[in-house]
């Protein structure tokens, strides 16, 4: 009855204090904060939607995709401001994402922390190339 | 903290019946999975090679107009479709509505329709109206 490995199957709830896991946090209330995540995604991904729409469409009207005409498409106020907020929204809605995905999938804590962590980090290392791309774009366009 | 084990993870792929709105859920997560992975990868290479020099672009370009990289062009314009269309629904279900079968149902199954219409509509763009 000490370690959790010899926990039987009657008092697996079993936790130090004598309670079980559900008695301990019964009655304290939400931690007020577990619906962030889920308002954001959705924030996102109302966002997204108008973005990337206006993505596709922006590219289906250019004449054509040679690298100066969409250089030159994209060095204006109109077109960069709206791929910022496209290229940031997108690295955000997909950390969003697949933390969800991990959360539900990965059951032991160490894994879940090692996965977010992953997951951060490869977004916010591509988000950041992505943005510096963009800014090089728009400088390099405008000397 | 203790913390039993033997508790089960959220419902897998075997546990449920297959339907339109399952197909469509599991859809969601795949298609999110693939545009994170693929599409972000894609998007970035694209925007470094945009900013590089002409030869990078050159490169993303030949990649692009690959029948694999169509391909996959393809695939990941689909997984867009598929995944906003399914967005949709989802917001329109957070709002507390299509959640009657019959609704749920069709609503799952226009997701396709749409997706694959539009992949179509915008490949057939592509590749045959622009003359690109």
């Amino acid at each position: 009855m000490t370690g959790p490995k010899q926990i039987g199957a009657q008092d697996r709830n079993a936790v130090p204090n004598g309670k079980t896991a559900l008695g301990k946090v019964r009655g304290l209330g939400s931690a007020r904060h577990g619906g962030q995540l889920w308002i954001r995604e959705r924030v996102s991904s109302a966002a997204l939607l108008l973005l990337g729409t206006w993505f596709i469409v922006s590219l289906l009207l250019l004449p054509d995709l040679r690298q100066g005409t969409v250089l030159e498409w994209l060095a204006s106020p109109l077109a960069f401001v709206p791929m910022a907020l496209f290229v940031y929204l997108n690295f955000e809605h997909s950390l969003e994402g697949l933390k969800v995905i991990v959360d539900d999938y990965q059951g032991d804590e160490g894994g879940r922390l090692t996965w977010h962590l992953v997951s951060l980090f490869l977004h916010v290392g591509a988000g950041a190339l992505a943005l510096y791309a963009l800014v090089r774009i728009v400088f390099g366009a405008a000397s | 903290m203790s913390r039993n084990t033997s508790r089960p993870l959220s419902p897998h792929l075997t546990v449920w019946k297959w339907g339109p709105h399952m197909v469509t859920s599991i859809l969601h997560r795949a298609t999110g999975v693939a545009l994170s992975i693929g599409g972000l990868a894609l998007l970035t290479w694209w925007l470094l090679a945009l900013a590089g020099s002409a030869s990078a672009y050159d490169d993303f370009s030949a990649a692009a107009s690959h029948p694999l990289g169509i391909l996959v062009l393809v695939g990941l314009s689909w997984s867009f479709f598929q995944h906003t269309l399914s967005g949709v629904r989802h917001l329109i279900m957070d709002s507390g509505d299509g959640f009657e079968l019959k609704t749920n149902k069709n609503m799952a199954y226009a997701t396709w329709a749409g997706s694959a219409l539009l992949t179509i509509a915008l490949w057939a763009y592509i590749l045959l109206g622009r003359g690109a």
